[in-house]
């Protein structure tokens, strides 16, 4: 599994581009999550895919001939930090609701809804937290569950920011325009 | 100033240099015809849009500079995407601008309306749908600057027909492209440039592979100046083939499939291959496995997605070839080479004797012979724009380039039918030139119709038909690969001769070789366009051949050789 990182400018059509540039490398993309950045012109990407360091360096150097695509990255190697975030719904009765409580304290999830037979649960952390968390909750019964995919941010001062971008992130200047 | 839409795209393309525009019109683009008209743009009608979109492409393989391609929606830019992918797999720059139907009616199936940014999206660098007169110029000055900037390719425009009819503000100063702002990638490391010095200098054995890329940087300059400098031999790919005089001694020839047998042999044999601008496809690289295990390998390549795809490289340098090789010039150290320069001459006496020029005349006209007169009867100053197929390898292999851009042919994508409408381009680029089309009697007949163009546009043109009467290129496997069983391939064809008369062409039939060079010769006179249909030899085949999947050096040879090596499945 590689995890990449893309700058790509916030327009329609972009994510297409993206997919279809996975399709065509025949690379499976396990998860692909994109949003604004501080700059309302340019969305993050981050995109974990089933590859070897190869297809990550093809997807990578492929990406970067996009012209909507500013900055592409596999920080596979690096160190950093990735969270996926997931609701659950989950079946709970009066009996069981007391034994659900305690494996949410443990995994850190919270309850952001109950009904009288069932709690929605909002967990975060790593992939494997919230596969625990949702291994020890199949017996109760999983009802629905919406996860985000991962995100991931270099740690420290390795930073990975948009061509153009201000170095200390201080000022709002629009990037700088190439001709 | 107050223009429409297509007001505004008629002058940005005047403004940025464009005279001509190969396009067929329709309802989605008649706004644009209207302006056109106006204008003083040359609009070339062709008959069927891949013709228009071969067109650009020759025009721009010929001159360096973007081509322009245009049609209307819906089946009009469907036609256009076989020329778009084969200007893409061969880094063309040409701008296709298509109509579409009005922003309003977008995503409802309106009459011709098709999403043809969607279906070219893989095929094209880029492409971009318009929908406001006041992005018009702007998105058109984009688009020529990515078609033609760092690895070249066709981009397409979409301009709705309601953009193209509304009125805006044309400010040219104001309409400044703005591109996406790109990280700038350090190309390569210090260390890197060392490393190939390194390798360049302590080479006992090493060869060039010369790619496309050096014509699309304009490097043929410093790239001859590199070649003497380290006293390099130079193998081609088929695109390259122009960028460095075949007449030079260092110029070894065609690699790959049907390459030179002594240049795929030192290939296999050298001990550092340098790769400017080519991209190892598996027609030139055979089989992965077993290719130049003897070489460490530089390449010097403008895209980064190119480095290892397909083969792993010792030393990359990733740049425009021109900046790249003047930077290693200063370091290149001169050495005699004598005994691989020797041993690659010996390799290449093998060969000669095997040569198809040295068969007894026995009466039969060979394509090699066509090819080779034309060649001689021109002087090897003709622009030579190829279709696909067995007479794309004897043009690559006995008609000997010695200026770049003048052999315009398919290479990547491979496509029949590109040689009549990329001529016709080429012409456009290069009035002075004596343009020959060589195509075979297959590709031919798939856009024939484009002689009205050159009839209503009243051009000069030669067209070579290498007539077989058989799909050649796919008859030769039949008969390596499937046991001679000739499945669809003999081909039934026009009288081309009459066909040419009936557009009001001349045309001529030849069958024996004493006429081959008398016909050349008063086509050449004419002022007029003329076809000859020159009847070849049915079943001859391209050789040397390296079965697809082969090893580069266990290559298929003429027959009638001691050395024949039999052919097998892949």
């Amino acid at each position: 599994m590689q995890t990449l990182v893309a700058y790509v400018e916030n327009k329609p059509g972009v994510l297409n581009r993206v997919a279809s540039l996975a399709r065509r490398l025949a690379i499976n993309i396990d998860s692909l999550t994109v949003g604004p950045t501080e700059n309302e012109e340019i969305a993050r990407m981050t995109i974990v895919a089933h590859t070897d360091e190869k297809g990550a360096h093809r997807l990578e150097a492929s990406l970067e001939k996009l012209v909507d695509v500013l900055l592409a990255e596999n920080i596979s190697e690096r160190s950093l930090l990735e969270r996926d975030l997931a609701l659950i719904k989950v079946s709970a009765d009066q009996q069981s609701r007391p034994h659900l409580m305690e494996l949410i304290k443990v995994f850190r999830a919270r309850v952001i809804d109950v009904a009288p037979e069932s709690l929605i649960l909002e967990v975060s952390g790593t992939v494997d937290k919230i596969d625990g968390l949702l291994e020890v909750l199949r017996p109760f019964g999983v009802l629905e569950m919406a996860r985000t995919g991962r995100i991931a941010m270099t740690r420290g001062s390795d930073l990975l920011r948009p061509p153009g971008a201000p170095p200390n992130g201080a000022e709002t200047e629009p990037a700088v325009k190439a001709s | 100033m107050k223009l429409t839409g297509a007001e505004i795209l008629c002058e940005s393309l005047t403004k940025l240099g464009v005279r001509h525009i190969f396009g067929y019109p329709g309802g989605a683009i008649l706004p644009v015809y209207d302006a056109l008209g106006k204008s003083k743009l040359h609009h070339i009608l062709v008959r069927h849009e891949q013709g228009a979109t071969h067109m650009a492409d020759g025009y721009a393989r010929a001159s360096g500079g973007v081509g322009v391609a245009m049609a209307t929606s819906g089946p009009g830019a469907t036609n256009m995407v076989t020329g778009i992918a084969t200007a893409m797999l061969d880094s063309s720059p040409v701008v296709c601008i298509t109509g579409q139907v009005s922003s309003k009616l977008l995503g409802s199936d309106a009459f011709q309306e098709i999403d043809i940014t969607g279906i070219t999206m893989p095929i094209t660098k880029h492409n971009v749908v318009v929908s406001r007169a006041e992005d018009i110029a702007r998105t058109v000055r984009e688009a020529f600057v990515i078609a033609n900037s760092g690895r070249p390719g066709p981009v397409l425009v979409d301009i709705t027909k309601d953009a193209q009819q509304a009125s805006c503000d044309f400010n040219w100063e104001a309409s400044a492209p703005k591109l996406p702002p790109k990280r700038q990638r350090i190309n390569y490391e210090p260390a890197d440039f060392e490393r190939a010095v390194e390798l360049l200098n302590n080479a006992k054995r090493p060869l060039i592979l010369a790619g496309h890329g050096i014509m699309v940087s304009g490097a043929m300059r410093v790239f001859d100046q590199f070649v003497h400098a380290g006293n390099l031999p130079v193998a081609m790919t088929l695109l390259g083939i122009g960028c460095f005089p075949a007449s030079d001694p260092l110029n070894l020839g065609m690699m790959g499939m049907h390459g030179e047998a002594w240049v795929n042999h030192a290939i296999q044999e050298a001990d550092l291959l340098i790769a400017v601008g080519m991209r190892f496809d598996d027609r030139v690289t055979g089989d992965l496995r077993t290719y130049a295990k003897e070489a460490r390998k530089i390449h010097i390549e403008i895209d980064r997605s190119e480095i290892n795809k397909n083969v792993k490289v010792d030393a990359a340098l990733i740049g425009d070839a021109r900046e790249v090789l003047e930077q290693l010039l200063p370091r290149l150290e001169h050495r005699e080479r004598g005994d691989w320069l020797g041993h690659i001459r010996e390799l290449k006496g093998d060969s000669a004797v095997r040569d198809i020029q040295g068969l007894p005349d026995n009466g039969h006209l060979y394509a090699a012979h066509v090819i080779n007169d034309l060649w001689k009867e021109t002087r090897g100053e003709a622009i030579v724009v190829t279709d696909v197929g067995q007479h794309q390898m004897w043009e690559a292999q006995y008609y000997h380039h010695n200026q770049p851009r003048t052999l315009v042919t398919s290479g990547g994508l491979g496509t029949m039918g590109f040689a009549l409408p990329a001529a016709i381009g080429a012409k456009f680029a290069k009035p002075e030139s004596d343009v020959w089309v060589v195509v075979g009697d297959g590709g031919f007949q798939m856009t024939m119709c484009e002689l009205a163009t050159i009839v209503q546009e009243k051009i000069k043109i030669n067209i070579a038909i290498i007539n077989n009467g058989f799909l050649g290129m796919v008859r030769q496997w039949q008969e390596f690969f499937y046991d001679k069983r000739y499945v669809a391939t003999p081909l039934v064809a026009p009288d081309f001769a009459a066909l040419a008369n009936a557009f009001g062409i001349r045309g001529e039939r030849i069958t024996s070789r004493a006429d081959v060079t008398p016909t050349i010769r008063s086509a050449r006179e004419s002022a007029e366009s003329v076809l000859i249909d020159f009847r070849v030899e049915q079943e001859d085949s391209v050789y040397p051949m390296v079965p697809a999947g082969g090893a580069l050096h266990e290559m298929i040879r003429r027959p009638d050789s001691p050395l024949v090596e039999t052919a097998t499945e892949p």
